[in-house]
């Protein structure tokens, strides 16, 4: 049975080999970033189990290795020039051969993975089932990635190396901007440990007059938006404004419909998703992907779909959630 | 209440306004908030590291970087960027409306990573859409390329954002469900997701008409005899 596990042990073999690369092209800071993160990857499972039986020595030392990966991204030494774009005509006549067969090993990732997600209950062999229940579409994705990359190989004839030396050419290319997610999940659990959200969520509560219920919804729908902002996540920013604006103000004293209230006012905070830096694997990781040259491109190109967005879903909130 | 740990998100401010290093910004701000909440230097570590270490799918995607980066060897974003040059009637606002309808919809049934930045939008969108720009004005310069593509970034995200929602058994729903489940409010999950359909509808339609705008800001900027124009007789987008 293929377990999510793997496929995380599997990120951090191909983090290994770029390291190992990163090595071999004397790129000492790279070499260091890519190998702690390695290591977080292939013990990562020990780290959660040890926790579980109360060791916390190794998520200390995954916590010493986050300052380290810090500070390595913010010495400045993790740029790696592109290299030049010599290979412009060989590109050109292999796109020319291989024509619309290249699009099939690419088209494997997301077509592979929709057919194992949705063939996960029937793909086993007794009790043993290929692909487990818990995260299926992840690992499915992860399964679909080998195939592409295996197709990928047959197609172009290429060899292993050279898809090695192409992962590490993206992923040097991507550095840092690579592990803003997770930084930043991370920041959002210390924000929520250390109660964050409740200060800001109770000073919100002490400013708005709360008799006025729809200043109350309106005060609402900009917290979540404005923390979501601030966290780069609506799903933190959820908890933290229902239980100190929409659980006493709204639901308790203007009897709001909590099924409306919810699924709207978390649709607010998914515009606040489109405006922020925070948010870095859909607003910072696509500028490196795309090659743009200011940081903040593509939340240029979409606030202008969520500012008026936002405006639209309010007035569905006034419509709706007072009904 | 202890209102110091929110310098945390102060630290974050200044340093995204200050345009330091953004992966050190948040560690630091991290530290901060943990340190003024009273957290000594053993268990603000586990706090970091474990919050890191369960955090891992974030980096996923760089399972597709081999096949995308030989793919990309071999001329992949060429031949996207040429397969939409030859295709009749595909228009820039028609490729991206597309796509957006379509990754909304597969989010609805919960299909998010099947989609993104790193699996589609850099290898395929991202260069058709560049090339559904060239058969409006071939001679588009590097700052309108460079609009087309954070466009095409943009619309991937409108899509899964939009979309997720109102799958009923993952994500969004599943954490109002839980939370209001936690406070003694018990709701149907297909309760919850119905209230997302409207505003789903209303992102679609907002989005499609600014894909269109923008088609029409490139047709606009080729009849402007100030542009920068090849003299090749293009014929005009339908």
């Amino acid at each position: 049975m293929i377990r999510i596990e793997y496929i995380n042990w599997l990120v951090g073999a191909l983090l290994t080999v770029v390291a190992l690369l990163d090595v071999r092209a004397r790129r000492p800071a790279h070499a260091a970033f890519w190998g702690i993160l390695a290591a977080c990857f292939l013990g990562g499972d020990a780290v959660e189990t040890a926790m579980q039986h109360g060791n916390h020595l190794p998520a200390q030392l995954v916590g010493v290795g986050v300052i380290a990966l810090a500070l390595l991204a913010g010495s400045g030494k993790l740029i790696r020039r592109p290299e030049l774009e010599a290979d412009g005509t060989s590109r050109r006549a292999s796109a020319k051969r291989l024509g619309n067969w290249l699009f099939a090993p690419a088209l494997i990732i997301p077509l592979g993975t929709l057919a194992l997600a949705m063939l996960q209950p029937w793909l086993h062999w007794g009790d043993v089932f290929l692909i487990a229940k818990h995260r299926a579409t992840l690992i499915a994705l992860g399964v679909a990635c080998v195939g592409a990359a295996v197709a990928a190989l047959a197609l172009t004839r290429a060899s292993v190396s050279a898809a090695a030396l192409e992962t590490s050419r993206l992923l040097d290319a991507l550095s840092w901007a690579a592990l803003l997610p997770m930084l930043l999940a991370t920041l959002g659990g210390v924000f929520a440990a250390t109660g964050v959200g409740e200060a800001i969520a109770h000073l919100t509560a002490a400013a708005i007059p709360v008799d006025s219920r729809t200043a109350c919804l309106f005060a609402y729908a900009v917290g979540m938006v404005a923390f979501t902002v601030i966290m780069g996540n609506a799903f933190a920013a959820f908890p933290v404004m229902t239980a100190g604006i929409g659980l006493p103000l709204l639901i308790g004293m203007h009897h709001a419909n909590p099924a409306a209230l919810g699924a709207l006012g978390m649709l607010s905070g998914y515009c606040g998703t489109l405006l922020t830096p925070m948010a870095a694997n859909f607003n910072i990781v696509p500028v490196a992907l795309l090659e743009l040259p200011g940081p903040n491109d593509v939340i240029r190109a979409q606030w202008p779909t969520a500012a008026i967005l936002f405006v639209a879903n309010f007035g569905l909130m006034v419509l709706f959630v007072f009904r | 209440m202890n209102y110091w740990p929110l310098l945390g998100v102060a630290v974050v401010v200044v340093g995204f306004v200050l345009r330091m290093n953004p992966a050190l910004v948040v560690v630091v701000a991290g530290i901060v908030s943990g340190l003024l909440a009273g957290l000594s230097i053993p268990d603000l570590l586990t706090l970091l590291g474990h919050s890191f270490v369960s955090e891992r799918v974030l980096l996923l995607f760089v399972l597709t970087l081999p096949a995308i980066g030989l793919l990309e060897r071999a001329g992949l974003r060429e031949h996207a960027h040429a397969f939409i040059t030859r295709l009749r009637g595909m228009t820039f606002a028609r490729l991206l409306i597309a796509y957006l309808g379509l990754r909304q919809i597969l989010s609805m049934f919960g299909l998010t990573s099947i989609a993104g930045h790193a699996q589609t939008v850099r290898p395929l969108l991202a260069p058709m859409a560049e090339a559904a720009a060239e058969k409006i004005d071939p001679g588009l310069d590097d700052q309108q390329h460079e609009r087309v593509r954070a466009m095409a970034a943009a619309t991937d995200n409108v899509g899964l954002f939009f979309g997720e929602d109102v799958f009923i058994a993952l994500g969004a729903v599943l954490l109002i469900h839980g939370f209001y489940a936690q406070h003694g409010i018990e709701l149907d999950p297909r309760h919850i997701a119905i209230w997302a359909l409207p505003t789903a509808i209303a992102a679609f339609v907002i989005h499609a008409v600014r894909i269109v705008w923008l088609q029409r800001r490139l047709t606009k900027r080729r009849g402007n005899p100030h542009a920068h124009v090849d003299g090749r007789d293009q014929r005009p987008a339908p």
